[in-house]
């Protein structure tokens, strides 16, 4: 309304040059490159094999050749392990959850709320590595969980905690809980509690106030939380590196695997992709939901 | 909140559907009570493991995870190693310059975006959004193939410039969501009382957004700080970061050195996002009395 | 221009976009007056005055201050200073600061800075609060800071937006007066904007009462509220008793009005453009109407037989609420100075007969004519 929010003005361009400048050249341009890149071939020594019949190759539908390799069902099962982990990562982090999110938004004494709430909150920027590393700590064959059950009596040989599918799982929970309390937190603190008590009234018992007025009102969180969780689930590398075995392989390491030992890039490159398409899909999934519910995204 | 709300428990059902509090309302009491208990095993899962890892540190114990008495010679070694101090100082470089870098980037950016309707602000936000949610990994490999590409050596520029790119949209994000609660009058105000838009700027704008500003700044510290995927593929020879230092040292074996370095990480991003928090806190709830 | 005027505005214009918030206004604002600026939401009493403190520019037309053309004037240029509506109170300032901000741009050392905002706190009656915070004041506190900040700067006009809006209804009628105080012992210019009617009948010299952009009325403020020229303001001013009727003959300033009354009207003129035959529309205030058993009473009163609807009682007053035969809705404002029992005489449903003094008959403009509402 104001003249200086005037269309026409040059401040704002001017405001966000340097961002576009350098996100530009170091963030659009390698993305756009990658892309290029994983429509060639790869060379004799990990580079790019030069083309020389432009129209023969794309004609032929050779530019596709890696995008038709990231079907083939050598790669199969590392795709299929990472959406059901990444699946599973997330409804476990649902179920886990939303007890304690409830808890804090609603149950807890209010002097508490921003006590257990910082709780949650410092997990979520303290170094992924080392949270994962701590847990090579207590799972490995002679870490804590093994010592204390040894020492109870209950096992006589050491347990094969670390390096499975099972410690991938643990970590990823682990590492993305805290993605899934707080949204949920949010939307649960946003909940008008009278409109519990109004189901209440109209005869509705616990159970289902709970799920025909709380879950729906809180949806808005359940899916930011959803979200937020799978996506980094379906990336992930770290954890899989550092917790998982050689047959817990996730899409993250083939990616990396491309780039680093096998020195394929264009092949890691069209994965990397497919994966950032998945990615995209999700996000625009949710974008057009919040806009259909008429709500403001929570990402 | 629910303290107040009557026990149905202790309530008499006698007394006629009205008299009793809403059955949708305050959970049961043994429903408040699991839910406590589930919350204290959640708190336990997530700190169990950090809390071990502190204490392990100041174990004696080399290779088992018996409790062999207290020491800090881990953290004496740790200033002999020579690797671990190079890898230090070189976070601490390359973290304190995307924070700077971010920091003037990204507040600027935020001002437009969040004082101005522009063409191609739409755009501008998606440019902002994208380095968050395109996975880390992906972005990781895009960085080494254009660095290849343009053949620029990897080394500690190319991790500084990488970095700056995953981090320029917190900044933004923090101070656009601080200049979102700001009362456009006060800039009126201001003007009303004989300052220009340079001195209604330095005087009231950036004294306002300030705490964004900085709370924007250490959020790009810790971050850079702390991450390994992306500096994972970029880093050149002798760019070598602290993250980059453990995983090599983690992959080799767990070592008590690991849990001391761990330890001191652990323990510095916590100070920051403490002060990172007070300092986003809106400036009316500081000296509230009433 | 005069000496004695403060503000000229001069067909001034304001347009966001296809909206017309402000059209071709203009208006003189006196010295020393205290001047408010009425009307519902929207209708662009606040844009108006964001032109004079010079936080819109007018699409067209131009505003004065003194002698001085400040149209194109940033505001920190501008010798008015503004209340705003939410106070727009430095947080990160103590209230001393805040009160004194503006004065290191009038060049004064910092010691005077502080004396001026000492005195202006004092003014409005805040002595120790000096180093408090915005956050640690109570709202009607934080509305004396605010009006102690612009007082300051010592302005040629005060521009106050709604400063009484945030404040509870109690509170309000003391500001009202104190404001009104205020002003008169400054001998300041205020131009006020507010939609309450009954603020700005409290406060104000003259009114100027808007409706889409255009100034309706421009009167004293007991002027408006007795002689409204439009059925926009007659209804804004509480008075929405509309009646139709036609033109019988001008004759020596008094208009004689034929309608469905038991006689003609007459009342004094304010035009000379009435012809015979003209339709024209009246109103006539609430508490000016009275219920009556019986017609034709001997002192020349008007009456018109209707139907009670409704009845509500307000403690102070009753409110009578009845339909004429053309089914067109009265209220009537009955003062409740006889004991409760004996206004049953009437019943909802009932017939009775609504009447009042001719005098008190207010004609509608000629040139509303055209565009009767309802």
């Amino acid at each position: 309304m104001s003249e200086v929010s005037n269309k026409s003005s040059p401040a704002p361009r001017l405001l966000v040059s340097p961002a576009w400048f350098f996100l530009g050249i170091f963030f659009v341009l390698p993305l756009v490159i990658m892309l290029v890149i994983s429509f060639g071939m790869r060379g004799t020594y990990g580079g790019l094999k030069p083309i020389v019949d432009w129209w023969g190759y794309l004609s032929s539908g050779d530019f596709l050749a890696n995008y038709r390799q990231s079907l083939d069902a050598l790669y199969l099962p590392i795709y299929w392990r990472s959406i059901w982990m990444a699946v599973a990562t997330t409804v476990l982090c649902l179920l886990i959850s939303y007890p304690i999110a409830y808890y804090i938004a609603i149950v807890a004494p209010t002097r508490w709320k921003n006590l257990l709430l910082a709780l949650v909150v410092v997990p979520f920027w303290t170094s992924f590595l080392i949270r994962t590393y701590a847990w090579m700590l207590i799972l490995r064959t002679e870490g804590l969980a093994n010592t204390l059950l040894m020492q109870a009596g209950l096992i006589q040989q050491p347990l094969d905690l670390l390096y499975n599918e099972f410690a991938v799982m643990i970590g990823l929970v682990y590492g993305e809980l805290p993605f899934m309390i707080l949204p949920l937190y949010a939307s649960l603190e946003k909940l008008d509690l009278t409109l519990l008590e109004a189901s209440g009234d109209l005869g509705a018992n616990h159970a289902s106030t709970f799920w025909r007025v709380t879950v729906p009102l809180t949806m808005p969180g359940i899916v930011a939380g959803i979200v937020l969780v799978f996506i980094p689930s379906i990336g992930q590398f770290v954890v899989s590196d550092l917790l998982g075995g050689a047959k817990s392989m996730l899409v993250g390491n083939l990616i990396q695997n491309q780039f680093s030992i096998a020195r394929n890039k264009p092949f890691g490159s069209a994965i990397a992709f497919e994966l950032t398409a998945v990615v995209l899909v999700l996000l625009l999934a949710y974008a057009w939901w919040s806009k259909k519910k008429g709500q403001e995204a929570m990402l | 909140m629910s303290e107040s709300a009557p026990d149905i428990e202790t309530t008499p059902q006698f007394v006629g559907k009205r008299a009793v509090a809403p059955r949708g309302a305050a959970p049961f009491r043994w429903e408040r009570k699991a839910m406590g208990f589930h919350s204290l095993l959640v708190y336990i899962f997530l700190y169990a493991p950090i809390v071990i890892l502190v204490a392990f540190s100041f174990n004696e114990a080399k290779q088992t995870a018996r409790w062999e008495g207290f020491t800090l010679q881990w953290y004496g070694r740790l200033m002999e190693n020579k690797l671990i101090l190079k890898s230090m100082m070189n976070s601490l470089l390359v973290a304190g310059t995307a924070t700077v870098v971010c920091t003037l980037i990204g507040t600027l950016a935020a001002l437009a975006l969040g004082r101005y309707e522009f063409k191609g602000k739409g755009p501008t936000q998606a440019l902002l959004f994208l380095p968050i949610i395109i996975p880390e990994i992906v972005l990781g490999v895009a960085m080494v193939t254009f660095f290849g590409v343009i053949q620029m050596r990897l080394s500690v520029w190319t991790v500084i410039i990488s970095h700056i790119v995953f981090s320029v949209s917190y900044v933004a994000i923090v101070v656009r969501a601080r200049l979102a609660g700001f009362d456009r009058s006060l800039e009126e105000a201001a003007m009303d009382l004989g300052a220009g838009p340079v001195q209604t700027f330095f005087r009231v704008t950036l004294p306002l957004i300030l705490p964004g500003v900085i709370a924007g700044a250490l959020l790009v510290f810790t971050i850079s700080i702390d991450d390994y995927v992306i500096t994972s593929f970029v880093a050149g020879a002798g760019a070598t970061t602290l993250p980059l230092q453990i995983y090599s040292m983690i992959k080799v074996g767990v070592t008590p050195e690991v849990n001391a370095i761990s330890t001191l990480l652990l323990l510095f991003t916590i100070v920051m996002i403490i002060v990172a928090q007070r300092l986003q806190q809106p400036p009316t709830e500081k000296g509230e009395r009433k | 221009m005069s000496e004695s005027i403060s503000v000229e505005i001069r067909e001034v214009s304001k347009r966001f976009g296809d909206f017309v918030a402000v059209d071709s206004v203009s208006l003189e604002i006196k010295k020393g007056e205290f001047f408010s600026l009425l009307g519902p939401s929207g209708c662009g009493k606040t844009t108006l005055l964001r032109m004079i403190g010079g936080f819109e520019l007018p699409t067209a037309g131009a505003i004065r201050i003194g002698e001085k053309d400040v149209t194109h004037l940033p505001p920190y240029k501008r010798p008015v200073n503004m209340v705003f509506q939410s106070y727009a109170l430095f947080p990160h300032l103590a209230v001393l600061d805040n009160v004194a901000f503006g004065l290191r741009y009038k060049k004064l050392s910092s010691a005077d800075a502080v004396k001026k905002a000492r005195e202006s706190l004092a003014l409005v009656r805040l002595e120790g609060f000096e180093d408090r915070l915005p956050a640690q004041l109570s709202g009607g506190q934080r509305q004396r800071v605010a009006l102690a900040r612009a007082l300051a700067m010592e302005p040629e006009v005060l521009l106050l937006d709604e400063p009484l809006g945030a404040l509870d209804q109690k509170l309000r009628k003391e500001v009202q007066l104190e404001l009104k105080n205020l002003q008169r012992s400054l001998g300041l210019t205020f131009v006020f904007v507010t939609h309450d009617q009954e603020e700005a009948l409290t406060m104000s010299d003259r009114i100027a009462v808007m409706n889409q952009g255009r100034v309706e009325q421009l009167d004293a403020s007991h002027h408006v509220f007795e002689y409204p020229k439009t059925e926009f303001v007659a209804q804004f001013m509480g008075a929405p008793n509309f009646f139709t009727g036609v033109v019988k003959s001008l004759a020596e300033g008094l208009l004689s009005i034929g309608a469905r009354t038991e006689s003609e009207i007459r009342v004094r003129a304010r035009s000379n453009s009435w012809r015979p035959d003209d339709a024209v529309r009246f109103v006539v205030r609430p508490e000016k109407l009275d219920l009556r058993t019986k017609s034709g009473t001997s002192d020349g009163e008007v009456s018109i037989e209707v139907t009670i609807e409704d009845r509500v009682y307000q403690g102070v007053n009753t409110v009578w609420v009845v339909r004429s035969d053309e089914g067109e809705r009265y209220t009537i404002y009955e003062q409740n100075d006889r004991p409760f029992q004996e206004s049953s005489r009437f019943r909802v449903g009932g017939r009775a007969f609504m009447s009042w003094n001719p005098r008190d008959t207010v004609v509608m403009e000629k040139k509303e004519n055209g565009q009767l509402v309802g």
